[in-house]
């Protein structure tokens, strides 16, 4: 026990020689941006100042291969890794939640009037002396080709979420562009934040973008250029010259790729790899790799949240008193402490902790198997046969899966099998592999309850509606990810609010809002938020995990080595 | 020749016709799908999901889905992979170098390694060396490829440091000897089975020979017993071998999916593996189509080339 108080406190951002205390003291946006915590860590030296000439590369080492190369077809998060590097969105969210621009000169808003007509006219003014990484100049024309690209029938592209809403794009000049919104829909801000804009004057040529030869060897106007790839192996990345914005201070950038995660580690041990992004080291190298010489851990924030998710239609799970029981009786605390050796924090919302509309003030989870007795007894489910508990013939019973092969999730459902079998409720394990559960078992809402983690956002918005809304429930007609089938008009309401209310402070009241109900009801039971391991090698600075973006290797550009 | 030349091809492509059945029937009927890691990220709507399975052709039966596929397989176009975007050939192009670097070292190692054992066991049979030879054969015959491979990387690279953990080659040098270096490992571990397999061939087929009688004659002439066992024995036992090598190859295949992936190699076999875990089903097809093809070409090569070596071989029956 000694042992893991003595971890948590390097925990949050994991800077190993600060104190929990001072870690406190400082505002999540603040340590986020102190670039190079490692340098800051170090009683208070200086970070030292970007090199005048770009110098030294980064070898990046990835437990999946990168392989999706045209950001705007569908991709996993190593394949980000390559796209954040490659190519320019419009504008980029930053780890406060700001939206910082990058392609436009301002990040269109009602106050500056990019934003117009309550949320339907937009303008965007773009950044002038951009090149490809071709040498081609950068125009409007490519916007409003990549923009089209995402709806065009026979592209497979990723999302179209926001996008669908976008009517009538004009080009109002070489570097000015406006469009029309169907409706108003503020988590397009966020959505675009998350859109790579591509060479129209190269994929317009092909005669499949699909296909196009283009998804081979990506042309980009970010801070990398694309060099070789050698497949099942590495992806080499060199320094765009010619890079609009800060940096890149490497001369290149080398995406390795090594499938097994314990090779991963002893590489990293090794120095054969300087950055480990994306839940690259396995918890339980943890504690060991705090103590390695030269290496830094850092326990990233991830936007994802690890949930029992009851599907509603189940008669156990329809009424509000046994979700709420059902709750109370889950030992949070020993499943973070005992099988995640203490790196996730637990939490009471679906929203990652470091976003600007997380609720800090939900009521606090507490495991009271009496309290949990108490509300089925009130709720007139009675104990029958073998002590499991019956209301109007039926039986408080059912199954919860997940993924086979995960030790930690199946000693988790072990936990939570005792302590329901103390309030009456018996459950069966039904575990199936990943890619059959994430099938049409959970998309159909075919599961009874599933343990999984998962995001509640709108790409990187904290609009939640694709998870909450009553009208994203696929199996009822509905276009999300509404598997539990949950149904509110309150959260409805609010979520719509939510979506046409562009100011930050208004949809913040709105989210807490949506919280406290969600909290209330429990269409999901949260767990804890991830928590991924990612290791640095000492000397590399840049590195600002991002709440806001899919993973951590989004500003490479702006890396450098120390010495 | 001929005839028999045309009857096989004509077996290996009603072969090939049922392996691809059954390889795209067992794939596409297992649940999941390539769209599954999206639909979990939570990033996509059902719209976007249902769009791209529609983009995919995934929503059309089985039946339809496995005529279009074959029909362009005969056409010559293998598809683009979903994870890839690449046209299959392509792709496994761009891993079938390793593989067969991978191969063909260590099939060289084993017959050297394993002839020379199996000739030397045969010639002083009962000895030590014999004796020890079998027993090693057995155990190197017992060994899991997966743990051999990992007791390989702990001790000589972990513990001895002599050998690298992993990889084709080091990130920025991809000399002859670097490359050398990092072929060691799993050279070794893929030839292990071989040699075992072949060691064990030889010898017997070497016992056979060594008793006839134009060996004895030989001796009988006061010929050396180096120019005998080289001259007269070794050239009749390599026959059975020829067989042996071609029968071999879903073997080394087998075995190059394991060491790939315990030595970070990029190969096909980590293609295969990767493939499968996403159901990347064209990059899957087109792997599993071309191992078939492999495979019975091993078979028919072997079989043709031991008519030639030994044309008493009768085939009439066949």
């Amino acid at each position: 026990m000694s042992d893991r108080s003595k971890w948590k406190d390097g925990m949050g951002l994991a800077l190993p020689a600060m104190r929990r205390r001072d870690f406190l003291s400082l505002s999540a946006a603040g340590i986020a941006a102190s670039i190079g915590f490692g340098a800051r860590a170090q009683s208070g030296a200086a970070v030292p100042l970007p090199p005048k000439e770009r110098k030294g590369q980064v070898v990046v080492g990835l437990s999946q291969e990168p392989k999706s190369f045209n950001p705007l077809m569908p991709g996993v998060e190593v394949d980000e890794v390559v796209w954040t590097s490659l190519f320019s969105c419009l504008w980029m969210a930053h780890p406060d939640g700001t939206l910082v621009p990058d392609l436009a000169v301002a990040v269109p808003s009602e106050e500056n009037g990019g934003i117009a007509e309550g949320g339907l006219a937009w303008t965007v003014k773009l950044r002038e002396g951009v090149v490809w990484h071709d040498g081609t100049p950068f125009t409007a024309e490519d916007v409003k080709y990549s923009l089209e690209l995402i709806m065009s029938p026979g592209f497979k592209s990723r999302t179209r979420v926001g996008h669908e809403l976008v009517r009538d794009i004009v080009v109002k000049g070489t570097h000015e562009i406006s469009w029309r919104m169907e409706r108003a829909f503020a988590p397009y801000l966020a959505q675009l934040a998350n859109t790579q804009i591509v060479p129209k004057h190269i994929l317009s040529k092909a005669d499949d973008p699909n296909t196009a030869a283009f998804n081979g060897s990506p042309v980009g106007t970010g801070p990398f250029r694309w060099s070789e790839r050698r497949p099942g192996d590495s992806i080499t990345l060199v320094a765009n010259e010619r890079y609009h914005g800060e940096g890149p201070y490497l001369e290149g950038v080398v995406l390795k790729y090594i499938p097994d995660m314990t090779a991963l580690y002893a590489q990293f041990r090794t120095g054969q790899v300087d950055f480990v992004p994306i839940s690259g080291i396995p918890a339980n190298y943890y504690e060991e790799a705090t103590k390695l010489s030269g290496r830094k851990v850092a326990v990233a924030p991830s936007g994802n949240i690890e949930v029992i998710m009851p599907n509603l239609e189940h008669p156990a799970f329809a009424e509000k008193a046994v979700r709420q029981a059902l709750y109370a009786a889950i030992n949070k605390e020993a499943i973070v402490d005992a099988l995640y050796y203490g790196v996730p924090k637990p939490t009471e919302s679906y929203s990652p902790r470091e976003s600007w509309a997380y609720n800090p003030n939900l009521p606090k989870h507490e495991y009271d198997l009496a309290k949990a007795n108490r509300l089925l007894d009130e709720a007139g489910w009675k104990r029958g046969g073998r002590g499991i508990r019956e209301k109007n013939g039926k039986r408080l019973e059912f199954d919860l899966s997940t993924t086979t092969g995960n030790a930690l999730r199946e000693q988790c459902q072990q936990l939570m099998m005792q302590d329901w079998q103390q309030i009456g409720v018996s459950i069966k394990i039904n575990n199936m592999p990943g890619a059959v559960i994430w099938g049409d078992f959970y998309v159909r809402s075919q599961f009874q309850a599933l343990l999984v983690g998962t995001a509640f956002r709108t790409g990187v918005d904290p609009d939640p509606a694709p998870r909450f809304a009553s009208d994203a429930i696929p199996v009822k007609g509905g276009s999300g990810g509404n598997y539990m089938q949950w149904v509110n008009p309150e959260a409805d309401k609010l979520m719509k609010e939510g979506q046409v209310t562009f100011n930050q402070e208004k949809r913040k009241e709105i989210y807490f809002k949506v919280q406290d109900i969600v909290r209330e009801e429990l269409p999901i039971m949260p767990l804890f938020q991830y928590a991924p391991l990612e290791g640095i090698k000492d000397g590399l600075i840049g590195y600002r995990p991002n709440i806001n973006q899919r993973q951590n290797a989004w500003n490479l550009g702006s890396w450098y080595w120390a010495r | 020749m001929s005839g028999f030349l045309i009857r096989r091809l004509l077996q290996a492509i009603v072969l090939l016709f049922i392996v691809s059945m059954i390889g795209f029937a067992i794939l596409h009927l297992a649940p999941g799908g390539p769209l599954s890691q999206f639909a979990a990220s939570g990033d996509m709507t059902q719209a976007d999901l249902d769009r791209l399975a529609a983009q995919l052709g995934l929503d059309r039966p089985l039946p339809v889905q496995y005529v279009e596929w074959l029909l362009r397989l005969l056409g010559g176009d293998w598809g683009v992979s979903y994870r890839d975007q690449q046209p299959v050939l392509k792709i496994i192009a761009a891993h079938i170098g390793p593989t067969m670097e991978l191969m063909l070292s260590s099939t060289l190692l084993a017959m050297l390694l394993g002839a020379w054992i199996g000739i030397l066991g045969a010639v002083k049979r009962y000895s030590l060396f014999d004796s020890l030879a079998t027993i090693g054969a057995m155990i190197a015959l017992s060994i899991p490829t997966f743990w051999f491979g990992l007791v390989i990387i702990y001790v000589f690279s972990v513990g001895l440091g002599w050998l690298p953990a992993g990889n084709r080659f080091t990130v920025g040098d991809g000399s002859f000897l670097n490359r050398l270096h990092h072929l060691v490992g799993p050279c070794i571990v893929l030839a292990l089975v071989s040699t075992a397999v072949w060691s064990r061939y030889m010898r017997s087929s070497m016992l056979e020979v060594i008793n006839q009688d134009y060996i004895r004659t030989a001796r009988a002439k006061g010929l050396s017993e180096r120019y005998i066992l080289v001259r007269h024995a070794l050239r009749n036992a390599l026959l059975p071998m020829i067989t042996i090598t071609g029968l071999h190859v879903p073997t080394l295949l087998s075995g190059a999916l394991v060491t790939e992936t315990v030595f970070t190699w990029p190969g096909m076999g980590r293609l295969f593996l990767d493939s499968i875990s996403y159901r990347d089903y064209p990059t899957v097809m087109g792997i599993l189509m071309l191992s078939a093809v492999l495979v019975l070409l091993g078979s028919l090569i072997a079989d043709v080339l031991y008519g030639i070596a030994d044309p008493r071989i009768e085939r009439s029956g066949q």
